[in-house]
């Protein structure tokens, strides 16, 4: 597989470029040494979200990250405008998290986003890599107990997810990847295991495993078609009240009470797992407007066959 | 069969009838409803059935019924009856059926579903069992693999009596074999990593180089092997190398004859009375078979979980000899259709490339994000009318291969 080897280079070039402290400083300066990427320029919504984060402990891992001050902030919706630097994906632990089809996110969102002419930089992040603290958009994959406990305690350690998140990067996260994100979850033997407390959500294990097509109406504040996808999964999560449901269950089991996924800002995760974005391509646009702005619409011939599943799909389960 | 109780006698009566019926009015090959009814009867008939023969368990991901197959016919060396559940029906009822068929076997090579093993291990009391590789597979249905070798490490280790042989080269095989008393390890190669990045042991990242695998934490390694597949050869116990020219095409198949070797010298039957077996075997319950259709030359390959499509890839014919992709999502191939996003499909650029089965609008949306051109046809004669030269390929998983298998002709 000479591809993900090369992307694990490029991973480690990133991891490099973005965290060592003497690349960090060319990289704030602006004069992208080497890195044939620019300056990075800083998305107002980081700002915000930044500025809502108390103490700022996420940060002591890597000490100062990239400063906000290098960089007058462009307003949203001018942001693609005024990037220099390509929409940055990672794609975090894919050793640890990405059981079934977790890479189809990945190349979904690439497509989707090359499509409006964005430029997009992919890097596949192993967990003995640091996690880069500036990408735009962390995916997160499902993954069995055990490796599902290694990952949650490695990202701890880390710290680079949590830094992106509390700083205003997307994160989207499925199944043991979305739970990962929480406060606690269950691991092998149901025994709590602390998670990132990036979503205030907190996941048990339930009495029997949820497998089988899920559908669910999404929050309309988010303006995301219907959701289609498929579930395996024994969890169940409780939300506190710093998070939104993302959407009610019609068919299948979501978080248990009725509900389906959760976000809070731009971190968003579901129980739809592997390639959740395939069928939802709508969920697919939310992410990367949340870090592009508004989107142009995509030419109906490339949208033709991700409509016909979702057809084939709400059908079949007579959604 | 006189030493059978009498009950495990009706049983197996029973089930042949049931099997020739079964097999006369073309609801299948007779396999396993054979098997359905002499358990009914006899709950501990596959135990009875096993007793006093020298059974080989086979068991993996992938290649169980390819190396099911090389082995009975490697053991062919030794001039005795062996029997086996050769077509794949590899659950308690399909083995019972198998052995009730050839009761006066002394040999038994039997496939073995993954998540059974455990117990088939404990009813039959093998002499051999071979572990091929482990990987992501409908998980919608089956265990999480590192569950299923954990589960496969508790039997093993209480099983006093027999023999593993174990591919060193999957690490999440060598963990689960590592309990075992005694181990023959094979260097059998892993094409897919996918599924063992991490050490099963204490999970940290695995380094790999060409000497194998090892973790950088906890010290579990790659075992040191006695049977080697090096290119197209294969390197004996002894040191001796031969080529295996086999018939059967590609690396799997090169790995699953080199453990085939391994099991077979067990037996005492030598490389040089097993190889040429093993060159004479074509196809595998129709798998690699050739069929000719409508002046077409078609070939069937068999793939159904990530690691397989990669195997099949392997062995395609040069482009831009066409291929047909086939796939359903029925309970044997597994509901969820997440998996063929783990399959890169780019290695099928520069040729053209045919999409069915029901679920072909999940593979034409993970075509389009490979940017692989592809056509939608309605089943593998819309295919072959659409091709240009004489040839096609074929990849399919389980029921979309078993669909055109019934249309084409179950030839062997």
């Amino acid at each position: 597989m000479t591809d993900s080897v090369g992307r694990h280079a490029a991973a480690e070039e990133l991891a490099e470029t973005l965290i060592l402290p003497a690349r960090r400083e060319s990289y704030v300066n602006g004069n992208g040494q080497g890195l044939a990427r620019g300056p990075v320029v800083r998305a107002a919504g980081r700002h915000e979200a930044r500025a809502s984060v108390t103490g700022g402990e996420a940060d002591e891992d890597h000490g100062a990250r990239l400063t906000d001050a290098a960089q007058p902030a462009p307003v949203a919706g001018e942001r693609m405008a005024n990037r220099t630097s390509a929409l940055r994906l990672v794609w975090v632990y894919p050793d640890l998290l990405s059981t079934y089809g977790d890479r189809g996110n990945l190349l979904v969102l690439i497509r989707r986003a090359k499509l409006r002419g964005i430029d997009v930089e992919a890097v596949e992040v192993k967990s003995d890599q640091p996690v880069p603290n500036q990408g735009d958009i962390y995916l997160l994959g499902g993954g069995e107990d055990l490796p599902q406990i290694l990952a949650a305690n490695r990202l701890r350690k880390d710290g680079g997810l949590v830094a992106a998140a509390n700083h205003g990067s997307v994160v989207f996260a499925v199944c043991a990847g979305y739970q990962v994100l929480g406060h606690r979850f269950g691991g092998v033997e149901g025994e709590p295991v602390d998670g990132l407390s990036i979503l205030d959500i907190t996941s048990g294990r339930g009495d029997r495993r949820g497998v089988g097509e899920l559908v669910a109406d999404v929050d309309p504040a988010l303006s995301v078609p219907r959701f289609t996808g498929f579930e395996n999964h024994q969890g169940v999560t409780r939300l506190g009240p710093g998070a939104r449901p993302l959407a009610q269950v019609s068919l299948g089991v979501g978080n248990g009470d009725g509900t389906e996924g959760a976000y809070a800002g731009k971190v968003l995760g579901t129980y739809m797992h592997g390639p959740a974005l395939a069928r939802n391509p709508g969920l697919a646009d939310l992410l990367l407007s949340w870090v592009a702005g508004r989107l142009a619409p995509l030419d109906p011939d490339a949208e033709e066959w991700a409509s016909q599943l979702r057809a084939e799909r709400l059908a079949a389960v007579g959604g | 069969m006189s030493k059978l109780p009498l009950r495990a006698r009706l049983a197996t009566s029973l089930s042949g009838a049931a099997g020739r019926v079964s097999r006369m009015t073309g609801r299948g090959d007779g396999s396993v409803i054979g098997g359905v009814l002499g358990l009914r009867v006899e709950p501990e008939l596959l135990r009875l059935l096993a007793a006093d023969r020298q059974v080989v368990l086979v068991t993996g991901t992938n290649g169980k019924t390819t190396t099911t197959r090389l082995i009975t016919a490697a053991l062919g060396a030794l001039g005795q009856d062996v029997a086996s559940n050769a077509f794949g029906a590899n659950m308690e009822a399909g083995l019972a059926s198998a052995l009730g068929r050839a009761p006066d076997a002394p040999y038994a090579v039997l496939e073995t579903d993954e998540r059974y093993l455990p117990a088939v291990i404990e009813a039959t009391q093998p002499r051999v069992v071979v572990l091929l590789n482990l990987s992501r597979d409908q998980m919608d249905r089956a265990a999480e693999i590192w569950l299923t070798a954990r589960r496969w490490r508790e039997a093993l280790a209480k099983a006093d009596g027999c023999v593993v042989v174990a591919n060193a080269d999957d690490p999440l095989i060598a963990w689960a074999a590592s309990t075992a008393p005694r181990v023959t390890w094979v260097a059998a190669g892993q094409r897919w990593h996918e599924d063992s990045w991490c050490c099963p042991e204490c999970g940290a990242h695995l380094r790999r180089d060409e000497l194998g695998w090892r973790c950088g934490e906890c010290g579990f390694a790659r075992p040191s092997t006695r049977w080697v597949l090096s290119d197209e050869s294969v390197i004996d116990d002894t040191g001796k190398m031969r080529e295996l020219n086999l018939a059967l095409p590609g690396r799997a198949n090169a790995s699953n004859a080199v453990i085939a070797l391994a099991v077979a010298s067990h037996f005492g039957a030598t490389v040089d009375q097993a190889l040429p077996r093993l060159r004479a075997v074509k196809s595998v319950a129709g798998r690699y078979t050739q069929v000719q259709r409508r002046g077409r030359l078609v070939r069937l390959l068999l793939a159904k979980n990530p690691a397989g499509w990669l195997e099949a890839f392997d062995v395609l014919a040069p482009a831009p000899v066409p291929v047909l992709l086939a796939v359903n999502a029925q309970t044997p191939d597994g509901k969820d259709t997440s998996w063929l996003w783990d399959v890169d499909y780019r290695v099928l650029l520069g040729r053209p490339v045919y999409v069915a089965g029901e679920r072909r609008i999940d593979l034409a949306v993970r075509l389009e994000a490979d940017q692989v051109p592809f056509e939608l046809v309605d089943g593998i004669d819309d295919a072959i009318g659409r091709v240009d030269g004489g040839e096609l390929d074929v990849i399919a998983n389980y029921t979309a291969f078993q669909q055109i298998r019934a249309l084409v002709g179950r030839t062997e």
